[in-house]
């Protein structure tokens, strides 16, 4: 039983970092960059749910949604002035700027709201379920997460499969020159994966507080560079990959926290990330792409 | 002059490099000798030369071999607990310049040795990834170095993840590294020549690499793998120089940075730590190994001075971060600076001194 409520606080946990990952692997799939300030969006969401509901008294699935509206423009406005200059440029100026973007986040919240942790329990409240007579509690977020992230992860295969958008974005990920000549708008593409993926952050973000009560400046690079992790374990690029990978770490994660150490995890966690790489550098569900000169 | 004449273009421009560490230094022991400098001015000058040697190893890695490497404090970190340890060991048993030499060397191996062990599976990967790794390999020292127990008694060293007493060190034995509390009450042995020193050494090293046959053929893999792996380069051989040779100057680095306070704490060396080396990288210009050393030291000393921009000051640091990548690496943006280069050409003031300094030429 024991082993069980890890395996499903894992699963949980998993799922956070399964729509974050889902973020991670489109922008990585399309716009072949790495967002480092992906999880920061994760940050400014939360804090923007805190203000709404706990400043303005706002419903929480109303703050939800409209922090989910802020993050979409936050993602087009980073994408606009930091990425897309550099369309073209060296991978290693787009990373650092990716990190200058993160970096800039995380001091503007620190700026605005404090370094002191908020606490984010009484944005979100909900029932606990009790199974098997009592013994195996689910705390009502886990079915939440869970549900959500299932339902997002359905939403976003029919998406990219079924919609002139979607099919847009699957060319830009193939080729970008052919997919331009065969009339693709490639920039406004590329501007809607990184609207969507910054929508998803905002989701994360606070299925994640929920789980998490702590909401601080710093919030988000951990779990969006355990994400990315979960992204390249399911082999990047990969919609049902992402979701895999992210379930799998969280419960990694988490059962290394109880069987092993709580101060290794993060150790733990980092090196499945370069067993994975070593072993099968396209991850679980990814593909073998040539390099030509 | 005829001397001068004959150096090379590179000598040269090694020459001012180490003119400029140099005046720095004959500046600040004046300055010193004088009375001149604030305490919290002293303080920082070993911390300076610190962070000016992991610049400069850093910019070998990013700048020359091509690699963002995102856990350069990992390395500093195990060179500065390395060193620190046997200077605890050795504290009192043999003179405090001998236990410095000693610790650096041991952390530059030590750290020289971890690079090695990361490098090969590392380099072995490309681009965002190999960066993800390096940090990921970065945040799994911390942590292991965050939970690491160490004490030393009778029958030897003793290590242990879990807490100190099972370490099992009997009555006499001492506790070297406790946990996240790391090293404590150890005697300051760095000083400000002896950072000086260990900049120098890595200059040396560093500018001499990158000028030999070894270093063309490091930034041969740098401008294009494939074309070099066909010339015949060995470029595990190469990649692993590079990285080797940056990480030994991290963990000197780190020692030198260790030994300045009375203790060590893993904590320090953070992702936020590879970040502010990247930045000083960063803005003295990739690749450009002078650029690292002034742009370490200015922006190490500057928000230090202005206490009232601390609160801005990683704000500041990555709006200039974002700024610079866009402005020296956006194709649109180039285009548009030598389009402006050509217009101001152009101007007749530029065109006057275009003929004045052909007529020179031809005079």
């Amino acid at each position: 039983m024991e082993f069980l409520s890890y395996v499903i606080n894992g699963i949980s946990l998993g799922g956070v970092y399964a729509i974050i990952a889902l973020g991670y692997t489109m922008v990585y799939g399309i716009a072949k960059m790495l967002n480092f300030a992906h999880g920061d969006v994760i940050m400014v969401g939360s804090y923007l749910v805190y203000v709404a509901v706990t400043g303005a008294g706002m419903h929480p699935l109303l703050a939800v949604v409209l922090s989910m509206v802020a993050c979409t423009l936050l993602g087009i406005v980073i994408e606009r002035l930091a990425y897309k200059p550099l369309r073209g440029a060296s991978s290693l100026s787009v990373l650092i700027t990716a990190i200058g973007v993160s970096y800039l986040l995380q001091n503007l919240a620190l700026l605005i709201w404090g370094s002191t942790p908020k606490s984010f329990s009484s944005v979100i409240s909900l029932p606990t379920f009790h199974l098997a007579g009592g013994s195996l509690t689910i705390p009502g977020i886990t079915v939440v997460t869970v549900a959500v992230s299932a339902v997002i992860m359905v939403g976003l295969v029919w998406f990219v499969n079924s919609t002139r958008t979607g099919q847009a974005m699957l060319a830009v990920s193939e080729d970008k020159g052919a997919a331009q000549l065969m009339g693709i708008n490639v920039n406004t593409t590329i501007a809607i994966t990184f609207a969507i993926g910054s929508a998803l952050a905002a989701v994360a973000g606070v299925l994640l507080c929920t789980a998490y009560p702590s909401l601080q400046p710093t919030t988000g690079a951990m779990p969006g560079i355990k994400a990315f992790t979960a992204a390249v374990f399911g082999g990047i690029g990969s919609i049902p990959g992402a979701m895999v990978g992210g379930i799998l770490l969280g419960i990694i994660e988490i059962l290394s926290k109880a069987y092993i150490s709580t101060q290794l995890a993060d150790a733990i966690v980092f090196a499945v990330l370069i067993v994975v790489l070593l072993v099968r550098p396209t991850g679980l569900m990814g593909k073998k792409i040539n390099e030509k000169v | 002059m005829n001397g001068i004449k004959r150096w090379s273009k590179t000598t040269k421009s090694n020459i001012i490099t180490y003119g400029i560490v140099l005046a720095f230094y004959l500046l600040i022991e004046g300055l010193l000798a004088g009375n001149l400098l604030s305490n919290s001015f002293q303080g920082m000058l070993v911390p300076v030369c610190a962070y000016v040697v992991l610049a400069v190893s850093l910019n070998l890695t990013v700048g020359i071999l091509g690699e963002l490497s995102l856990g350069h404090a990992g390395f500093m970190s195990v060179g500065a607990f390395s060193g620190a340890v046997l200077w605890v060991i050795l504290e009192g048993k043999v003179p405090d310049l001998v236990g410095l030499v000693l610790a650096m060397l041991l952390g530059g191996v030590v750290a020289g040795v971890f690079g090695f062990l990361i490098g090969i599976p590392v380099l072995r990967l490309r681009g965002d990834y190999l960066a993800i790794v390096t940090l990921a390999f970065g945040e799994i020292i911390k942590n292991i170095l965050n939970a690491l127990y160490l004490g030393v008694d009778a029958s030897g060293l003793h290590v242990s993840l879990k807490d100190s007493a099972a370490l099992g060190l009997d009555a006499e034995g001492t506790l070297i590294i406790n946990g996240a509390i790391g090293i404590s009450g150890m005697k300051k042995i760095s000083s400000f020549t002896a950072g000086i020193i260990l900049v120098l050494v890595a200059l040396a090293v560093i500018l001499n690499l990158i000028h030999s046959r070894a270093g063309r053929a490091i930034m041969a893999i740098r401008d294009n793998r494939i074309a070099a792996e066909a010339m015949g380069i060995n470029i595990t051989k190469y990649k692993l120089m590079a990285f080797i040779t940056s990480a030994v100057f991290a963990g000197m680095a780190g020692v030198l940075y260790a030994l300045n306070y009375t203790t060590l704490a893993a904590k320090k060396f953070d992702y936020n730590t590879s970040i502010l080396v990247l930045v000083f990288v960063v803005l003295g210009g990739i690749g450009n190994i002078r650029g690292s050393i002034i742009a370490a030291t200015i922006l190490y000393i500057l928000p230090e001075l202005l206490r009232g921009l601390q609160d801005y000051r990683m704000l500041v640091y990555a709006v200039v971060l974002i700024f610079m990548m866009i402005f020296n690496q956006s194709p649109q943006v180039l285009a548009w600076r030598s389009r402006m280069g050509q217009i101001m050409m152009n101007w007749p003031v530029a065109q006057r001194f275009a003929s004045m300094k052909q007529g020179k030429k031809e005079g």
